[in-house]
């Protein structure tokens, strides 16, 4: 029927084709915006050099204690210096420039976190693939060990690590978290992968004689991608909390600026008090837009994976 | 116990075991990766930056003697796991000759108590705000409001706790922003300490309960739209229950189940995070003392500080365990 009125209207057809299209769950308000708030962000990774010199993040490169440009009330007693348009965000107590450290650290954070992420997905996503499939003694081993490591926190096992090693770079920071970042991932495949087993096409694709493979890739992976994508960004967030969270009590990488040596400088430094919000601002605004960036694309993915989510939303 | 079999009982036990030993032998492994002699070299790392450390011949040989680093490594690994698991942990490197023990010891009750409280607030909170927010008998007005309680989720805590001293300390000077309580008010159960340590544990308990909330109540609503398209809660309503026995007994009854769950796996990362938030409000705690420990380069406290809280979380969710099947049945009725 409807092919029929289709036929006749070409216009129309389009049209339907449109809806259809844009009636996929994955267009989803809150993944498209969570998505691009990130991309955002991650533009100072293109940016950022073309803006701002990188060398201006260093220690003494700049004059002390700039405030920001748009500041015309500030207290010379504290030592602060009249805002200077070379240092739009101010610098900090030790002469970095404000601008150049934000848009030095963001991409390192960022990279941090997608390093950390995509090791542990995949280690995550293979092991709870095994786990599903193989059961028996495979299956405890597996869902134990990652019940275990949940339980231990993450965040003090690292604090370990990073303070015996010193002067850590961006990948192996990112290749210490992958070590906490896989049994989230594991945990949820596991369980999809379980309630896959026993339904109806995945039966009937393995009485045609479908391999492993094919069943896996095939036939469940499609049906997992909600899920992985959405263990992905939360994956990201956690590992940029640990790694902001190291480098917020001084481990962690040292040489070179992060969002999150920034934060402890001004905490060792007591901006906060000292009413220095230019120094411990910046970084924190850069932080709370990549989290709900994430977070953002995280209940997105969750509503494209459970459609009874969805349905609240429009009541 | 109703519903605690012993089948449960020992499998959940085995896990607490499993966790405590797992990190006790990371904590283990990971300085010895490090070359050379690890006392030697902590104490070496420790002066060349600058640091002193009092009676360091005294302290190499005391240590020796305890861990027997002159014998193999497996030896040293048995000795290690005994004197971990006997509060035994020798000696701090920057507050010798107090032992990393009583160090501890002093800190752990600050932390327990707010960690505790935070938890649950924003546990009993959070859940009640996904409840009502799945709930079609939710009156309007306060639906519409409800999603403003989330707006802290995704940001973590510590970040939250900058901003609230600034607004409510700097700004407002309403509360205090440092310490667990005022110098001027001597320690002790008098009304007059009890109400100056709840001041001053106000913002870090809100920073905590604020950004914790948030993921509660998203869960709690998912489970809750689940459960309100069961059978039984159209069975339920077709009966002429009452809409708020439906929304207790039939609802969040059957949504709480797993956010208990969830709640064990949350308690290690809720801890690790609250180290920072310590931090922030230098409140007197094992959060605040990881930081000086790490300040110091103080790796004996440090590492002592992490088996306390892996040993502290894994406690936790063995009572959360133990707790699981009398709120559920049917974790011990599938045994039968």
């Amino acid at each position: 029927m409807s092919a029929i009125t289709a036929d006749q209207n070409p216009p129309a057809q389009a049209m339907t084709r449109l809806k259809a299209r844009l009636d996929s769950p994955w267009i989803n308000a809150k993944l498209i915006s969570g998505l691009l708030l990130l991309l955002v962000v991650a533009t100072t990774e293109l940016f950022g050099p073309l803006i701002v010199d990188p060398k201006l993040a260093l220690i003494g490169s700049s004059p002390t204690n700039v405030v920001p440009f748009w500041v015309t009330n500030f207290d010379k007693k504290q030592g602060f210096k009249a805002p200077n348009l070379e240092h739009p965000l101010g610098t900090e107590s030790k002469g970095r420039d404000m601008l150049a450290v934000v848009l030095v650290g963001t991409p390192r954070t960022l990279r941090v976190g997608l390093i950390g992420a995509t090791i542990g997905l995949i280690v995550g996503t293979a092991l709870g693939f095994i786990a599903g499939f193989a059961g028996g003694w495979v299956d405890t081993v597996i869902s134990t060990l990652a019940d275990v490591m949940l339980t231990i926190p993450g965040l003090a096992v690292l604090i370990v690590i990073a303070s015996y090693a010193t002067e850590l770079e961006i990948v192996n920071m990112g290749l210490i978290m992958a070590l906490f970042a896989w049994p989230l991932p594991t945990r949820v495949i596991r369980a999809q992968v379980l309630s896959l087993r026993e339904h109806g096409f995945i039966q009937l694709a393995r009485l045609s004689g479908a391999s492993t493979f094919d069943i896996m890739f095939k036939e469940m992976m499609p049906n997992l991608l909600p899920f992985l994508a959405a263990s992905f960004t939360e994956t990201v967030a956690l590992v940029i909390l640990a790694t902001i969270g190291v480098e917020t009590l001084g481990l962690g990488p040292t040489r070179i600026p992060t969002l999150g040596m920034t934060i402890n400088n001004a905490l060792q430094q007591a901006a906060i008090f000292r009413g220095m919000w230019w120094w411990w601002g910046p970084p924190i605004v850069m932080l709370v837009l990549i989290f709900v960036g994430l977070f953002l694309m995280t209940i997105g993915l969750d509503e494209v994976a459970n459609p009874r989510l969805r349905k609240v939303r429009t009541q | 116990m109703r519903g605690l079999t012993g089948k449960y009982l020992l499998k959940r036990f085995g896990m607490f075991v499993l966790t405590i030993w797992l990190g006790m032998t990371i904590i283990f492994i990971i300085p010895r990766l490090a070359v050379g002699d690890p006392t030697s070299a902590l104490l070496g790392r420790l002066m060349s930056k600058g640091g002193n450390v009092e009676n360091s011949a005294e302290l190499i040989a005391r240590w020796k003697d305890r861990f027997g680093l002159d014998q193999p490594l497996h030896i040293q690994y048995v000795r290690y796991l005994y004197n971990t698991i006997t509060f035994n942990q020798g000696y701090s490197l920057s507050a010798f000759p107090a032992t990393v023990d009583d160090l501890i010891q002093r800190t752990l009750p600050w932390t327990i108590g707010l960690l505790v409280v935070a938890t649950l607030i924003s546990f009993v909170l959070g859940n009640a705000i996904g409840a009502l927010m799945a709930w079609r008998g939710t009156p309007r007005p306060v639906k519409s409001l409800l999603p403003f309680s989330l707006v802290f989720t995704s940001i973590p805590a510590f970040m939250l706790g900058i901003l609230l001293i600034w607004v409510f300390s700097l700004t407002l000077n309403l509360l205090p922003y440092a310490g667990g309580f005022d110098r001027k008010v001597s320690p002790g159960w008098n009304p007059e300490f009890i109400l100056n340590v709840a001041r001053h544990a106000i913002l870090p308990a809100l920073a905590v309960v604020l950004v914790r909330m948030g993921s509660w109540a998203l869960g709690m609503r998912g489970m809750m739209i689940t459960a309100d398209g069961e059978d039984y809660m159209v069975m339920a309503q077709a009966k002429g229950l009452s809409s708020g026995r439906r929304f207790w007994k039939y609802g969040v009854r059957n949504a709480i189940l797993p956010q208990v769950t969830a709640l064990g796996v949350a308690i290690g990362s809720i801890a690790g995070g609250f180290i920072i938030v310590e931090q922030i409000f230098s409140y007197p705690g094992i959060g605040s003392q990881l930081f000086r420990a790490i300040q110091d380069n103080d790796y004996t406290l440090l590492q002592g500080i992490v088996f306390y809280i892996i040993v502290g979380v894994a406690i936790a969710v063995l009572i959360l365990d133990l707790t699981y099947p009398l709120i559920d049945p049917r974790i011990s009725l599938k045994k039968n």
